[in-house]
């Protein structure tokens, strides 16, 4: 079964979202969706500055079975990336919710975060 | 309803991802595939093979059939348990499947043929047998297990009783003895060591046991992939099928023209060889980052190709792939990566064997 935690939010495409303390989001693969692609080998990241609307294709994860599109949960722009990632991918399976977030957006508007879904909304659709 | 093989409960046990392959349902892996395909380079691993289709052939006409069958000469059987790697070729010379044969005495032999080509192969034998003095079995019930690493032939020969693991351990590369009810044959599918083992379906799960008390890593198929990816062998379906020929796939070597033995597909390769072959199967190292992936375009000098198979590769951790490209390309390629046109370079398969990174591939 795997890792859902109940204070972030989802998407249907296995990204979660974070609130940081300074409003920025940040986003991630799931649990099911690491476990799912399997070791992770490649990633490529949006570039800090981009502007992403919501739904767009913005990153890439590839493991070593399948490569697979991260579509931007929401608005923004690209504040931070991790940088981390490029020498090691696998941090992503390790620590899908910490170490292995991907990039950090602010916001365009931030009553987009009510789009997602809530944990277990999101652990429903897994089953 | 997709098949199970004898082992499935262990598996299961063992916390496998299953997927379903070719009607198998199978362990893609057991955790982290990376870790599984080192376990194989520098230790020992196993996979189970069960799903490969087992057929033996008896009669009197058997080694006539099959130098008319397969594009290599089973003459070079000279003794009973030798085994020889070959392409079953069609009238146009297409490949129809790759199998290893072994002879397991005058008039019997045996096949593994692929899982996923199995009906079509086996209309294709029962076809064309016609007219020869031999019976055709399918040996669908035996299990199949690959060990495979510097370590395999240790661990099988350690479970084996004292007669039977004389005999295993005295096999040559590329032969095969019968231990008991146990068939084992020094082959593989990784570029390691090690045995491929066909055993009755009620022993398999006490056999993968036995070699699990003995530190032998249960690995998935998506480890096989890549393992046998940087060993440069050809996936069939993938690098190769009944659209091209083995001179188009790096076979050139599996095909037996010295004498006048007339096997199917011959005149076809003939033909092809006068003409000129015009496509070839080369490797490919990515130079940067990014992955291989099959079916991504090769841009050349001489014309564009194709990846017919790639990944990331754990041992050079980067990607590498085989591709199918103009005989005239140089040595190097770009290959359309989402749109990004990457440079590699071409090498000569293979990647990796034996534990290591081959010569001229870095």
């Amino acid at each position: 079964m795997s890792n859902v935690p109940e204070e972030l939010r989802y998407t249907e495409s296995h990204e979660w979202v974070s609130t940081e303390n300074d409003g920025t989001v940040r986003v991630g693969i799931t649990d099911h969706a690491q476990e799912a692609l399997g070791d992770l080998v490649f990633v490529e990241l949006p570039a800090i500055g981009d502007q992403i609307d919501q739904g767009d294709s913005c990153a890439v994860v590839e493991s070593v079975k399948a490569a697979s599109d991260i579509y931007s949960p929401l608005a923004g722009e690209v504040v931070a990336i991790n940088e981390d990632l490029e020498g090691d991918p696998g941090i992503i399976n390790n620590d899908p919710y910490g170490d292995g977030w991907l990039f950090a957006l602010e916001l365009s508007d931030s009553s987009d975060l009510d789009d997602l879904l809530d944990a277990e909304t999101y652990a429903q659709q897994l089953d | 309803m997709p098949q199970r093989t004898p082992l499935y409960d262990a598996h299961i046990e063992a916390g496998a991802r299953m997927v379903d392959f070719g009607g198998w349902e199978m362990p893609i892996n057991y955790g982290s595939q990376i870790e599984e395909h080192h376990h194989v380079r520098r230790d020992v691993g196993m996979f189970d093979v069960s799903h490969m289709t087992i057929v033996d052939l008896r009669g009197r006409d058997t080694p006539a059939f099959l130098s008319r069958l397969l594009a290599n000469d089973i003459g070079k059987l000279a003794t009973p348990g030798k085994a020889l790697y070959s392409c079953m070729l069609n009238e146009e010379g297409g490949v129809i499947d790759d199998l290893i044969t072994y002879r397991m005495d005058e008039h019997w032999y045996r096949m593994v043929v692929n899982a996923a080509t199995r009906e079509n192969d086996l209309a294709w034998l029962n076809r064309q047998a016609e007219g020869f003095d031999l019976e055709l079995a399918e040996r669908a019930e035996l299990a199949m297990v690959a060990v495979q690493g510097p370590g395999a032939r240790e661990a099988v020969i350690r479970i084996l009783a004292s007669d039977d693991a004389e005999r295993a351990s005295s096999l040559k590369p590329f032969s095969a003895a019968e231990c008991g009810a146990l068939f084992v044959a020094r082959t593989g599918y990784t570029g390691e060591d090690g045995f491929e083992v066909a055993l009755p379906p009620d022993e398999a799960q006490a056999f993968w046991e036995q070699l699990v008390a003995n530190g032998v890593a249960p690995c998935g198929l998506g480890a096989r992939d890549t393992l046998r990816l940087e060993a440069g062998m050809n996936l069939y379906g993938q690098d190769m099928d009944t659209t091209v020929t083995p001179l188009e796939s790096g076979l050139a070597w599996t095909v037996a023209m010295g004498d006048e033995r007339e096997f199917i597909g011959r005149e076809a390769l003939e033909r092809q060889r006068e003409d000129g072959v015009p496509r070839k199967l080369v490797g490919l190292v990515l130079e940067g980052r990014g992955v291989l992936r099959h079916g991504q375009k090769v841009l050349t000098d001489a014309g564009d190709g194709e990846v017919t198979s790639g990944s990331f590769s754990p041992t050079l951790e980067r990607a590498i792939a085989l591709a199918r490209v103009p005989a005239d390309t140089g040595e190097t390629v770009s290959v359309d990566i989402r749109g990004k046109a990457l440079p590699a370079r071409v090498v000569r398969p293979p990647f990796a064997r034996n534990g290591e990174i081959c010569d001229g591939i870095l």
